[in-house]
């Protein structure tokens, strides 16, 4: 089965070594999803895999047939953005715009994770539906890394679409 | 990243069977195997994929509750009977790692996990885990994420993980599956201490597949999981402790510890409950508590600290859950 970026069907690579994150970037030409470490340890490469985020770059590509990966580019496009997309550029949530894509990516299946209920290690109470603060905003998010620290407005963006309650 | 041949498991003996060969290797979520296969450090000519075996339930086993091997990190610590019945779980999976690994990371994975000392990760350097023989260049070097209990002349490394930490305190059983045998094992006992084969972190043989991890009948009490870090968020252990607590008219009743990030597994000293159950909570009984844990421990240089720091740590604990004054 192949494997189904932003709704592309497109065939799986024959070297196992391909990671996921090659495979958009070098593959199926989806430049949007950024390589910052490599090691799953700066977030630039999330994306959705099935709705959850991953970090593609500790994926092998052959491992995906049949899944549905959405990328920054699937989120929405200049002249139709995405609700959080519209938010990060309101807020000036990024500088170099580096990490954004992952960030973005990031704070889209985050809001669903709030929604389904999933805790946080910032959650107080276990057994209570998580609330959207803006610690369990920063929490939730810690996997994305912004080297020009643009985080103060990243949060105000997440915030803004996460509506009254956050 | 060295090539190597891509299989995917149809069924568990198939793994296993594909596991029994030394070249191979089993991937669940990838999230620490595909790490260490980018950095050489693990080099399979076949990589077995059992991502898509049917383990991934969470299913109650009589009282208590039955983990799949494949079940995700984010799963099994939003699950609801994890959440009331085993919150100290739900708060060490969720001290680790990001949201984005932890979706990825599988309860397998997690306990197989391998350290992360420098030495071992940078395939320049003397390491007598990843190439037996060679020396361990911690030993008289970086060691500041190292053991400080347990340790051999071969090898100071820390098991860094702490979901693990938890299931011992606990007393969870790990089930392992062969290509024609199972067996179980505890929790407390699925770690080895280094000694003279660091190469080997578990007591799993080759073509042994972990199926899942089983949790015994819920015991409530007082459930705590302190992790000191470097930061708040993402990173790794250098202290952890698990506790689950209960008293009865000022009177431990259970002390069930378990500690992260002081061994090469997690340390389990069933001294420590001989001493509190029974006794009334106070600061000379805490201090005791960790005399008897650190008793044998040792430092090396970098990693001094951390003697202190698990007496600190394990008294926070011991008050919280108390409400003792240190
Ligand atoms: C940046 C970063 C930060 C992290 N921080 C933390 C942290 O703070 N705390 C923490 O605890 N962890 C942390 N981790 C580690 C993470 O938890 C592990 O990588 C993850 O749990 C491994 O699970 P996996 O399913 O991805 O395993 P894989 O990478 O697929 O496998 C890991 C090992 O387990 C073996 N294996 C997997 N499943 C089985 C099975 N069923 N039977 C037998 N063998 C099996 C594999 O062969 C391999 O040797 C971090 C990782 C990264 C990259
Ligand atoms: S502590 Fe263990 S893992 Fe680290 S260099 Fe020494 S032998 Fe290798
Ligand atoms: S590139 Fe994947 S986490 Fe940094
Ligand atoms: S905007 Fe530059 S790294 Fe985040």
């Amino acid at each position: 089965m192949p494997i189904t970026i932003n709704d592309t069907p497109h065939d799986l690579p024959d070297d196992p070594r391909v990671s996921l994150l090659d495979f958009l970037r070098s593959h199926a030409g989806l430049t949007g999803t950024k390589k910052g470490c490599d090691h799953g340890q700066c977030g630039a490469c999330t994306v959705l895999v099935n709705g959850v985020r991953i970090n593609s770059c500790l994926s092998l590509a052959v491992t995906h047939d049949g899944d549905e990966v959405t990328t920054i580019e699937g989120l929405g496009s200049p002249v139709s953005p995405s609700e959080m997309q519209q938010a990060f550029l309101r807020h000036d949530g990024f500088q170099c715009g580096y990490c954004t894509p992952g960030q973005i990516c990031s704070a889209t299946a985050m809001l669903k994770e709030i929604a389904a209920g999933w805790p946080s290690d910032a959650t107080d109470d276990l057994e209570a539906s998580p609330k959207l603060t803006g610690e369990e905003i920063r929490e939730r998010m810690s996997g994305n890394l912004c080297r020009c620290g643009a985080y103060a407005n990243i949060v105000a963006a997440i915030r803004d679409v996460a509506g009254e309650n956050a | 990243m060295r090539p190597f041949d891509y299989q995917r498991a149809e069924r568990l003996e198939h793994a296993a069977q594909l596991a029994a060969d030394d070249d191979t290797m089993a991937l669940a979520g990838g999230t620490n195997l595909i790490d260490l296969m980018k950095l050489q450090v693990e080099t399979p000519q076949t990589l077995v994929d059992i991502g898509r075996l049917s383990l991934g339930e969470i299913a109650d086993e009589g009282d208590g509750l039955r983990i799949g091997a494949l079940a995700s990190n984010t799963a099994t610590a939003a699950h609801a009977r994890v959440r009331s019945d085993y919150p100290v779980l739900a708060r060490a999976i969720l001290a680790g790692a990001t949201q984005q690994l932890r979706n990825k990371a599988t309860t397998g994975g997690n306990l197989c996990q391998r350290t992360r000392c420098y030495y071992f990760t940078n395939i320049d350097q003397p390491c007598n885990k990843r190439e037996p023989g060679t020396g361990c260049g911690a030993i008289d070097g970086i060691a500041k994420l190292h053991a400080v209990l347990g340790t051999s002349p071969h090898c100071i490394a820390t098991y860094p993980g702490d979901m693990a930490v938890a299931l011992a305190a606990l007393d969870a059983t790990v089930e392992i599956a062969g290509d024609s045998h199972e067996r179980s094992v505890p929790v407390r006992e699925f770690h080895r201490l280094p000694g003279d084969t660091p190469e080997r972190d578990n007591v799993l043989e080759a073509g042994e597949i972990i199926t899942s991890v089983t949790l015994p009948a819920p015991v409530g009490g007082t459930q705590i999981y302190r992790k000191v870090r470097e930061r708040s968020s993402y990173a790794f252990a250098l202290c952890s402790v698990a506790a689950v607590i209960d008293m009865a008219d000022n009177r431990f009743t259970r002390a069930d510890l378990a500690f992260g990030g002081l061994a090469h597994k997690p340390w389990h000293d069933p001294r420590i409950a001989d001493l509190l159950v029974g006794s009334e909570p106070s600061p000379a009984l805490f201090d005791k508590a960790a005399d008897l844990l650190l008793e044998d421990a040792r430092g090396y240089g970098e990693n001094d600290f951390k003697i202190p720091l698990a007496r600190r740590t394990l008294t926070a604990v011991l008050c919280e859950a108390t409400g003792v004054e240190a």
